[in-house]
């Protein structure tokens, strides 16, 4: 198994710049999710990694060794594609055994790594069955064998999961991560899905237009986002924006945001007066008829245990995440509340975060 | 608007029976979501109505009146599809005038100006009229297929999936939309679809459908907190509910005849491990943000319980564990029913 190394790494394609300036070090046994919308660079970094594309610029470590310029097949790395594609001529076997036999690994090696794969993934009892007769978990799993079946120290994954539907999606996440406890392979994982980023990952690296906005764990990524995108584009539903105007000063506990004061957590920079943003997540609103903040309820999303109600405010739209217990009516005015310790700042041009006291490092020493 | 009746309906194909001997009333005003995996009959049980198929046996009524025979022009329905079929080589304007200008109706052009203005309006497409319909986002493509639906000011709407087609943002942003379009208008809605969080945020009642029959219909709270059976049990919720073996807790007080414990995710409750009571050792803790899933097996059962973010659980630690308002069924998977209420 290994450690991937990403130094500086640039790839264009003729004017576009995909990716411009990733670093980053995965560590081995990592479980490493390449987070962002479609057009972010993720794929593309992705395929630098594997040898299937050249960086114009930068350098790619595989355990040390600068792997930047080898091919592909050089590397000793599985990439996994949709999981689906499978030969439909051969038998479960057959399929799993495919890579080692074009190796030219010797027969008996080849029965006794199958095996052990097959047991690995729970289908032993699969061996000798027709691909085409396979349930689409059953095709996931030996899709999967086939990859894991050679060893490699590290495998890539792109969007594996994309094509199926969300419960068999949510069962297939369980599976690739219990898979990853069992053989611990570094592994960097594509996807535009923050829940499947989120429920498998170590580290995530949200990418957005080429550049990495922000890498951490999964926790942090969502307590403690580097910028707007990065809120926005995790959590369901996602971070709540409402701008404002106002210059911050370091050691401030207050702002004033439509003429009320509203608590955050310690500012910790100087900032002239400008445009800001508050973020709030869903779940840290609350209803208060004593609360300054008003707004109309718009509509509410019953959903089990929680209930999603919308609300319009002077400052914007908010979506907040309570308890189905409350009962809401639409058109009705409420008062608003934040749980003021977990509020994030955002600088209104950059849409970078500001610096307060909710900030992973300070929160986590 | 209108009520819509289907009564003791059956429709076979072949060796298939696709829905049999169902009955629902969606009421005037009402928003009913047919819920089912594929292949349960819930197209068919909408095609029924729309009179795109015969009933085997049974009837259908609109607003009062037995339509069980008419052909589907004449029961002032609107269907909505799950691809948004536009007319490519016209504005989004003439898409929606389309069938207004239907030379059965025959609407003077200025009714239709007014009709297709307020729909837009109702859609927030007002600024794309004159855009060709090939312009739009996807989004805007659905918008604009429902609001060829609704210009036309039917009895009865019925719709089949309209928004599995678009990305996840889009989907909740048009939940949210068409549930405001419904309640304005005061429209009744018969919509179908296998996605459980639509049906648990627009319906006003849920239908949950499998293998051609009906098996529960209820609001969404009722059939989240109180589910007819062990299918229905597992139909909403996610993650979904756990089901425990009866025997796997002997010690646990439950009614005669109890096969399975269903146990909602946010109903087990984890604490310190003192030794006493249910003990399960965490395997895995999924951070979602917003809250973590932690995987535990407790006597060599899986089960999964939603977390705090924040409290501190890790691999391989005992916790000890407490079920609240755990649900009862049978051998034949039927709802046991006790004093105990969901709260």
């Amino acid at each position: 198994m290994a450690q991937i190394r990403v130094e500086n790494l640039h790839k264009s394609f003729d004017q576009f710049a995909a990716v411009h300036g990733s670093n980053f070090t995965i560590e081995d046994g990592t479980f490493f999710a390449l987070l962002g919308p479609s057009g972010c660079g993720k794929t593309t970094t992705l395929r630098m990694i594997a040898g299937l594309e050249l960086p114009t610029s930068g350098r790619i470590l595989l355990d040390g060794d600068d792997v930047t310029f080898r091919r592909a097949a050089q590397r000793d790395i599985a990439f996994v594609f949709q999981l689906f594609a499978l030969y439909p001529h051969m038998n479960v076997e057959q399929n799993v055994g495919f890579p080692l036999k074009c190796q030219g690994t010797t027969r008996r090696q080849i029965k006794e790594r199958v095996r052990e794969t097959a047991r690995l993934l729970r289908i032993e009892d699969l061996l000798s069955s027709k691909v085409s007769k396979l349930s689409g978990g059953d095709r996931q799993r030996v899709a999967l064998g086939r990859a894991i079946v050679r060893r490699p120290k590290a495998f890539l994954m792109d969007e594996p999961l994309g094509a199926l539907d969300a419960e068999f999606r949510q069962l297939m996440c369980g599976e690739l991560r219990d898979l990853h406890d069992r053989i611990s392979a570094t592994t960097i994982y594509v996807t535009h899905d923050q829940l499947e980023a989120m429920s498998m990952a170590d580290r995530i690296a949200v990418m957005n237009a080429g550049k990495v906005e922000q890498i951490g764990t999964p926790q942090e990524v969502y307590d403690c986002p580097a910028s707007m995108f990065v809120a926005d584009f995790i959590g369901s539903p996602p971070m709540n924006f409402l701008p404002f105007a106002g210059g911050l000063r370091s050691g401030d506990r207050t702002i004033e945001f439509c003429s009320v004061s509203v608590a955050v957590p310690e500012v910790r920079e100087e900032r002239a007066v400008g445009p800001l943003v508050l973020g709030v997540r869903p779940e840290h609103i609350g209803f208060s008829d004593a609360a300054a903040l008003r707004g109309r309820v718009f509509g509410s999303e019953y959903l089990g245990t929680t209930q999603i109600v919308t609300v319009d405010m002077e400052a914007g739209r908010l979506k907040a995440r309570l308890p189905s217990s409350i009962s809401v009516r639409l058109g009705e005015t409420v008062g608003v509340t934040f749980k003021s310790d977990s509020l994030a700042l955002f600088d209104g041009q950059t849409g970078r975060a500001v610096h307060t006291a909710n900030h992973w490092d300070d929160r986590h020493g | 608007m209108a009520s819509v009746g289907i009564r003791q309906v059956s429709k076979r194909f072949g060796n298939v029976q696709a829905v049999s001997e169902l009955s629902l009333v969606v009421n005037d005003g009402e928003f009913v979501v047919l819920l089912g995996p594929s292949g349960a009959g819930k197209t068919t049980t909408l095609r029924l109505v729309a009179g795109l198929e015969q009933p085997d046996a049974g009837s259908v009524h609109i607003g009062g009146r037995d339509v069980t025979r008419d052909p589907p022009g004449t029961r002032d329905i609107a269907f909505v599809f799950q691809q948004y079929s536009l007319y490519p080589h016209l504005s989004v304007y003439d898409n929606l005038a389309f069938p207004l200008r239907s030379p059965a109706r025959r609407v003077v052009e200025a009714d239709i100006r007014r009709r297709v203005e307020q729909t837009a309006d109702l859609l927030h497409i007002s600024g794309k009229l004159k855009n060709p319909a090939t312009r739009l986002s996807g989004g805007e493509m659905q918008r604009v297929a429902i609001g060829r639906a609704l210009v036309r000011d039917p009895s009865v709407y019925l719709m089949d999936e309209p928004l599995s087609s678009l990305d996840a943002k889009l989907r909740a942003e048009l939940r949210l939309e068409l549930k405001r379009i419904q309640v304005e208008l005061g429209a009744t809605i018969l919509y179908v679809t296998h996605d459980q969080v639509e049906a648990m945020t627009m319906a006003s009642r849920i239908g949950v459908i499998k293998d051609g029959k009906l098996l529960q219909v209820g609001t969404p709270r009722e059939i989240y907190e109180n589910p007819v059976d062990y299918y229905v049990a597992g139909r909403l919720g996610l993650p979904p509910i756990n089901f425990i073996p009866a025997d796997v807790l002997p010690e646990l007080p439950m009614p005669a005849g109890t096969r399975t414990l269903g146990v909602r995710t946010e109903h087990v409750q984890l604490g310190k491990a003192n030794g006493a009571g249910f003990v399960g050792r965490v395997h895995r803790v999924e951070h979602l943000g917003d809250q973590n899933h932690v995987h535990l097996e407790c006597r060599n059962q899986m089960l999964v319980t939603l977390a705090d973010p924040h409290q501190p659980v890790t691999p391989g630690e005992d916790v000890a564990i407490r079920l609240v308002n755990p649900l009862y069924f049978d051998g034949q998977g039927h709802r046991l029913q006790t004093a105990v209420r969901q709260g």
